[in-house]
């Protein structure tokens, strides 16, 4: 008999844990959203608790920029990571749920067309190049270097890129197709971009795509290839500086936090963004992104203050944009 | 027919010793083949993660810096979310188990459930994460918490506790029944003094066995939004909260949390190489707690059967 007490007891218990909720969260900034902004997001945090002794608390997730939105748009968190512009899609749940936000463009990422290092024939690379070789039309035909440029060798291509539910998927094809998410089905695709780095580096022929930090961390292993500025015609390397000039188009786009307005009221949230902005710039050099100009951060922390709602996209994301333009257009909800 | 020579009977011996031999050796290779493979790969983290055993590595939350990231918030969270599995899965697994064998009458019915709790068995453990993420983060409003995520792998892990508490109660053997019902027992005593205590061993190698194929799960885990950046520990009963309250006994079950496989997954997708000599480590150290759940789940069998007397 005993013990079959115990058990009830046990129960009695598990049964109050169920209340006593609400207390736990109360101090929790939570961020979710884009493994891209991930990393920029993470040292913020890191070096946040630990500037604040860890009276506040930080979690960030990674569900991918429309898992983030999601969440988001559902007031399940504070700060949304997001590698391209909320979609007219989300912006509707978000009006639909009365969450309301402020976008913030953090950093740059360059996407880096990267080859073997051990392939010579390729110095450079156009957009209708890329176009030619990764448009869906290629699917099944475009299988050799030299039906791309008859400069090229006659050898086989071996395409490595990002799956398709990715922001870089989704901007890789905009930028370089023309329209999102329309790319060759028949190449080899992995959302985890050291898999892409792996088959790149161990293949002559191969050729692939992804965020220039994964290409920064492995320039032993890998060639970035310089892509010809539509505008220009000049042929530009992916780096810091020619992000930052704005040259590297178009594979250089901005990347956002979407932070919650009602969040904004609570004073640790307005801190942590304080935080973010002050810190951004020396933080996004340190994990290998190209930070914004100076007065791009000082603009956000001026959004904030001013309650600057909604988007300048309109629910489309835009190939080639500048950011001064971005901080200089009006934002609606 | 002609009476076989000596010679023939020899012959026919000896090439029934050779085909013996010939499958003792294939035996041989393929069991070291296995064994070869899981030292392999323990070797190899042990290696690659080597400069990463230290104390700090146990005792450091997640970092940018390769070399100052730990695994604090991950194995917390793994051993905290395996004990809300064990306290939801043991009692309705084996109280499941003990009605079907001993109070369940044979009908279609019953031959139902038991046909669906193989099936159970047999689902993706992703089905259970979404599952999971409809009932228990939103319906039942448990959010991405440490009590969510243990019910999850409870429910992943039921058919084999139900399983296996059904097997080690058709061993006993039917005169112990007999016997108990013979000297006045009612059937709920005769499995309280008798079936429970003999089938013991069976079922805690049942549960051991699938608390260590949960501790290793991610997919379902993911998909109810495990974290992977946290930096602080969910509240221990009666500690102090930042904004000045006490925590209650059992506030952290409604925590955010990460477990260990996440915590690796993460370290193998990023872009710095130094990470991977975490990840090697951290991995080394979820082997270490299967290994050790499943040695515990031999020597307590060992121990039980020991006092069993029939």
């Amino acid at each position: 008999m005993f013990k079959q007490s115990k058990l009830v007891s046990a129960l009695a218990v598990a049964g109050v844990a169920l209340f006593g909720a609400q207390a736990v969260q109360a101090q929790v900034i939570k961020i979710d959203g884009s493994s891209t902004v991930y990393p920029i997001t993470e040292a913020i945090a890191e070096e946040f608790q630990k500037a604040k002794k860890n009276v506040i608390k930080v979690t960030v997730g990674i569900s991918g920029t429309g898992g983030g939105f999601k969440k988001f748009c559902r007031d399940e968190i504070d700060i949304s990571d997001a590698s391209r512009p909320i979609t007219a899609k989300e912006m509707a749940d978000c009006k639909a749920a009365g969450v309301e936000y402020i976008e913030m463009p953090v950093a740059f990422d360059a996407l880096t067309v990267v080859v073997n290092p051990k392939n010579t024939f390729l110095k450079q690379a156009t957009v209708e190049e890329m176009k030619t070789l990764w448009e869906p039309a290629a699917q099944g035909k475009v299988m050799k270097w030299n039906q791309v440029n008859p400069a090229w060798p006659d050898a086989p291509v071996k395409l490595f890129g990002a799956g398709a539910d990715s922001g870089t998927f989704e901007y890789f094809t905009e930028a370089m197709v023309g329209k999102a998410k329309s790319s060759r089905g028949d190449y080899t695709a992995s959302e985890d971009d050291n898999v892409l780095v792996q088959g790149v580096s161990r293949d002559v022929n191969a050729i692939g795509y992804f965020g220039y930090a994964y290409y920064a961390e492995n320039t032993a292993k890998l060639k970035a290839l310089p892509i010809v500025n539509p505008k220009t015609g000049k042929a530009v390397e992916p780096s810091a500086a020619n992000v930052e000039n704005g040259t590297y188009a178009p594979l250089s786009r901005p990347i956002f936090i979407y932070v919650k307005a009602k969040s904004l009221e609570k004073p640790e949230v307005k801190e942590f963004i304080e935080f973010y902005m002050k810190n951004g710039a020396q933080l996004t050099k340190e994990v290998k992104y190209v930070p914004l100009p100076a007065n791009a951060y000082k603009g956000n922390i001026d959004h904030m203050n001013k309650k600057k709602i909604g988007t300048v996209f309109g629910g489309h994301n835009e190939i080639g944009i500048t950011i001064e333009d971005l901080m200089k257009r009006e934002a609606k909800m | 027919m002609k009476p076989l020579t000596t010679e023939q009977i020899r012959a026919v011996i000896a090439r029934g010793k050779l085909k013996d031999n010939i499958f003792k050796v294939m035996g041989i290779f393929c069991l070291s083949l296995a064994l070869v493979v899981i030292v392999a790969l323990i070797a190899d983290m042990v290696i690659k993660g080597s400069e990463r055993f230290t104390v700090d590595f146990f005792l450091n939350f997640a970092s940018r810096h390769a070399n100052k990231a730990g695994i604090l918030s991950a194995w917390v969270g793994s051993l905290l979310v395996m004990f809300v599995t064990a306290l939801a899965a043991v009692p309705l697994g084996v109280a499941a188990g003990l009605y079907l064998e001993e109070y369940a009458k044979r009908n279609w019915i019953t031959n139902i459930i038991e046909i669906n709790i193989s099936n159970l068995a047999a689902v993706p453990s992703i089905v259970y994460g979404l599952l999971a993420l409809g009932i228990f983060v939103y319906q039942f409003g448990f959010g991405q918490s440490i009590l969510s995520a243990g019910l999850t792998l409870a429910l992943l892990i039921l058919p084999i506790i139900i399983v296996s508490t059904r097997e080690a109660i058709r061993a006993i053997p039917a005169m112990i029944r007999e016997g108990s019902m013979a000297v006045g027992a009612t059937r709920w005593q005769t499995c309280r003094y008798h079936i429970i205590p003999y089938a013991m061993p069976g079922i805690l190698t049942g549960v051991i066995i699938g608390l260590a194929r949960a501790i290793g799960e991610t997919a379902p885990i993911i998909t109810i939004g495990a974290l992977t950046f946290i930096a602080f520990l969910p509240p221990a009963p009666f500690s102090e909260l930042g904004d000045g309250g006490t925590a209650g006994l059992f506030d952290w079950v409604m925590a955010p949390f990460t477990v260990m496989p996440i915590q690796i997954f993460n370290w193998t997708s990023r872009p710095d190489p130094a990470f991977e000599v975490n990840a090697a480590a951290a991995g080394f150290v979820l082997m270490a707690m299967v290994l050790s759940m499943n040695a515990v789940a031999i020597y307590l069998r060992y121990k039980m059967r020991k006092n069993i007397k029939w």
